[in-house]
């Protein structure tokens, strides 16, 4: 279960790579934010990109006396229509108490510096068009268009 | 996509001053510096100050100067002042019985929209002005490689 504490601006956040005991934290945020409990896909995402790191990639953890404010998940991807490897970065949380403090910016910065050391020189993400906040993040991190183009279309 | 004149001329300004709020800049040295009508600006310099996005400094050396809040204020914000974007294109729109054919073109055209304006509104003025230091047009951007039509193996 998550503390049931309060997040202190003063508290310092240092940043550090994923273990198995964040899971709870990570899980409770994600749901404080997505409004989604989702224990199994975490503990997936923790498997592949964790401490582990059974596949190349990052899981990264914003830590304050104890709690988890925020994190982000990356990982190499290769070959993918063409494209040669890049990081991508596919989940990143800030809890709301701590949003606007540049906490975001310097997981995102960690993350992109993992993708640095595993010899890629690009970064890249998809998120949903209305997705505002997400969406001005990503752009105020420096990120712009790319010449990929999501399409989709209904199976049933 | 093609912004209209006054459209261009308020990003031009807004931008100009959020680039320095504490500094003011007249009418004209707005104008001089994009080669734009002083006459024009001047219309469109008095729509933003209504709009509180910037505001006239009066006396010598009077001028205008940024007053928003350039982390909060997007693109969009500034552009639906003088200008609707995507306004039309409604893939909403009832669909008329026998017009199919246009039907589907507002669907096809309504996405172009409905990316246009998710950009805009994710740009702030503090993220377009970094993006404008970093000068990105500068650098080639990169393709994809071309007749890929398959996930390939890792």
């Amino acid at each position: 279960m998550a503390k049931a504490q309060r997040s202190d601006p003063a508290e310092p956040v240092g940043i550090r790579g994923a273990t198995a005991a964040d899971m709870p934290g990570v899980i409770a945020l994600d749901e404080a934010v997505t409004g989604l409990r989702k224990p199994e896909y975490w503990r997936e995402m923790f498997e592949r990109y964790g401490a582990a790191r059974r596949e190349p990639g990052s899981f990264l953890v914003a830590e304050a006396a104890g709690r988890i404010e925020g994190f982000i998940v990356g990982e190499v991807r290769a070959w993918e229509f063409g494209s040669p490897p890049c990081g991508w970065i596919f989940a990143v949380q800030v809890r709301a108490a701590r949003r606007v403090q540049g906490l975001g910016s310097r997981l995102f910065d960690a993350v992109c510096e993992s993708f640095r050391a595993a010899g890629v020189d690009r970064v890249r993400t998809m998120l949903a068009r209305d997705d505002t906040v997400i969406h001005a993040f990503f752009r105020s991190q420096g990120m712009t268009a790319g010449p990929f183009i999501q399409l989709e279309m209904r199976l049933d | 996509m093609r912004l209209q004149k006054a459209t261009a001329f308020a990003l031009y300004a807004v931008l100009e001053l959020a680039a320095n709020p504490a500094r003011q800049l007249t009418v004209v040295e707005i104008a001089d510096k994009y080669g734009i009508s002083a006459h024009h600006l001047a219309k469109v310099l008095r729509d933003l100050g209504r709009a509180g996005l910037v505001e006239a400094v009066r006396g010598v050396g009077g001028g205008y100067r940024f007053a928003g809040n350039a982390k909060r204020l997007t693109l969009m914000d500034v552009i639906r002042l003088f200008e609707e974007i995507g306004a039309e294109t409604d893939a909403a729109a009832p669909l008329v019985v026998g017009q199919d054919i246009a039907a589907g073109l507002r669907f096809v055209l309504a996405e172009l929209d409905a990316q246009t304006v998710a950009t805009l509104r994710s740009i702030s003025l503090s993220t377009m002005l970094k993006l404008i230091g970093r000068r990105p047009w500068a650098v080639m951007p990169s393709q994809p490689p071309a007749r890929r039509s398959a996930r390939q193996q890792r």
